[in-house]
């Protein structure tokens, strides 16, 4: 559906993307992955024909967004960072301009609008004007505008941006409800969030995409390591009584031994299932002093810092 | 041309809805009425000669009113990020151009022409044409219209409205001073420089109750050329 060959897009001398080059196919939901200025938003605004990329070419279900932004827009929903609300209108009356800007008849708003204020949950408040609603319920209306038409790409710059805890969890359902009948870019610097919602993750560092598609999680192994169950622990203890003490545990791999000092060793294991009340009660049956026992959370950061790294190292090159 | 009526009807609800739209209607209509009272009313005076002085401020403050209603057309769209939900549509620039443009110059003519209760005072102790006052009041919206299309061109070029009606206030006084400038140049430039004064070369025939075809087609062609620059400045902000 959207083929992006080599493209680059220079403000003066400064490269916010360089060279990327990536398809996405039909009904996928991927992920833009990468830290502040690492070019996500330009990437999603090139995408969305906001800009020309400086060289290279997209084309969007064949159309060239050089060529005919004007047909590619009609198959774009877009939120930006910022969601383009008119403060002093109403939800309802700022989702009938919405529709009517995307080409949508009378009788299509009519259909549409009700579905777009329920799927976002805005019903109750879809009289209110805009001004008057909290951040959560503004970042909905701006899904609600960009769903309304039923456009066949929906393009998200962080869309849990500002959200509480709460409003986090409800905008990942939707995005994950919406995925079925979009095809769905989004971006965002939380890794645990594009790993959650997205089927696709494209790592962006410096404006360079440095991993990309399922070879991403097969290099980190952070997929592997996600559905490994990896665990994280501190023991008192020599190497040799942790290794021997864990290793004849059923599908337990030490990954990772590091010396803290003071006799105390930080171990990182993966297993297929939960093992911490194994590993647990296996140290303290071996008399190993166990300090410290918690699910391994850092494969994702770990992984995303190596790529930032290979990134920068490229963006020198 | 519906995507034209389409943004023509939001921007007119959005005056409608806002303050600061009220706040520089009453302003205008209050300077107006002032202006009248201090200059046009007092010494004993022609009819005529009392509602070419009314024009002549009126003028002044509806290109007054034109830089202020320009100012939020494009900037503040810019300013609000609103700009995405237009430019990610299925719509042109220069019908966002047209429709705001268009909204404003709907708002500033009915304002312009709220006015009429000031030259409707000559008629209790004096006679005016109402040729003269309809010539007067289609300078005065064409004056305004134009001015607004400058506006909505230096609207284009800032995202900041504060900077947007600095920018616009600085074009048209730049034009205005060319009148002073020719007066003071050697021919061919005098002619040149006197020709782009918008208010003292091309609102005077109108002041006197005359529409003059000559004024009619500067401010027409300003108008196009002003709204075609700001549509550019648009469609080159892709390549940005």
């Amino acid at each position: 559906m959207i083929v992006v060959d080599r493209v680059s897009k220079y403000y003066g001398e400064h490269a916010a993307v360089r060279d990327l080059d990536f398809t996405i196919e039909a009904g996928q939901c991927v992920g833009f992955l990468g830290l502040n200025g690492a070019g996500k938003s330009t990437t999603l605004r090139l995408l969305s024909c906001l800009l020309l990329p400086t060289s290279g070419r997209i084309t969007i279900r064949g159309f060239d967004a050089e060529a005919d932004p004007h047909e590619i827009r009609k198959l774009i929903g877009y939120l930006p960072d910022t969601p383009p609300l008119y403060p002093e209108m109403t939800v309802e009356r700022y989702l009938r301009f919405a529709g009517k800007l995307r080409r949508m008849s009378r009788a299509e708003l009519e259909k549409r609008l009700p579905e777009a204020l329920e799927r976002t949950a805005l019903t109750a408040v879809a009289e209110q004007p805009i001004n008057t609603l909290s951040h959560g319920y503004k970042q909905r209306v701006g899904i609600a505008q960009a769903i309304i038409h039923r456009p066949a790409l929906l393009i998200l710059d962080e869309p849990i941006q500002g959200l509480d805890p709460v409003q986090i969890v409800e905008m990942r359902e939707l995005i994950r409800a919406l995925s079925g009948e979009h095809t769905i870019l989004l971006s965002s610097h939380n890794l645990l969030e594009v790993e959650r919602t997205c089927d696709r993750v494209l790592m962006l560092s410096h404006g360079r995409i440095v991993e990309q598609g399922e070879g991403l999680g097969a290099k980190a192994g952070y997929r592997d390591a996600a559905r490994k169950h990896g665990a994280e622990l501190e023991v008192r203890g020599s190497e040799e009584a942790v290794r021997a003490a864990l290793s004849d545990l059923e599908g337990v791999a030490i990954t990772m031994i590091a010396p803290l000092g003071d006799e105390v060793l930080r171990v990182k294991i993966e297993s297929p299932a939960d093992a911490r009340e194994l590993i647990a009660a296996r140290v303290v049956e071996r008399g190993l002093g166990l300090r410290r026992l918690e699910r391994a959370s850092t494969d994702l950061e770990e992984a995303f810092l190596q790529f930032r790294d290979a990134g920068r190292e490229e963006a020198r090159a | 041309m519906k995507n034209i009526g389409l943004i023509l009807s939001r921007e007119l609800g959005s005056y409608v809805r806002t303050p600061s739209a009220y706040f520089i209607a009453a302003a205008v209509l209050l300077v107006d009425g002032l202006l009248f009272n201090a200059f046009a009313v007092g010494e004993r005076r022609l009819s005529s000669e009392v509602l070419q002085i009314f024009f002549y401020f009126a003028g002044i403050v509806t290109m007054g009113g034109g830089v202020l209603f320009s100012m939020r057309l494009l900037a503040e769209d810019r300013w609000t990020g609103t700009d995405v939900l237009l430019f990610t549509s299925p719509i042109r620039e220069g019908e966002v151009v047209l429709g705001k443009y268009l909204a404003a110059l709907i708002f500033l003519s009915v304002l312009t022409v709220a006015s009429l209760y000031v030259p409707a005072l000559i008629f209790v102790n004096g006679k005016v044409s109402f040729g003269h006052i309809a010539a007067g009041y289609l300078g005065m919206i064409l004056l305004g219209a134009t001015t607004l299309a400058i506006g909505t061109f230096a609207s284009s070029l800032t995202e900041n409205p504060f900077f947007a009606v600095i920018l616009s206030f600085v074009f048209v006084v730049l034009l205005e001073l060319c009148w002073p400038i020719g007066q003071i140049a050697d021919p061919p430039l005098q002619e040149l420089l006197s020709y782009a004064s918008l208010h003292t070369k091309h609102f005077h025939a109108s002041q006197r109750g005359l529409l003059q075809l000559s004024d009619v087609v500067f401010y027409l062609s300003l108008i196009y050329l002003s709204l075609l620059a700001a549509t550019k400045v648009l469609q080159n902000r892709r390549f940005r």
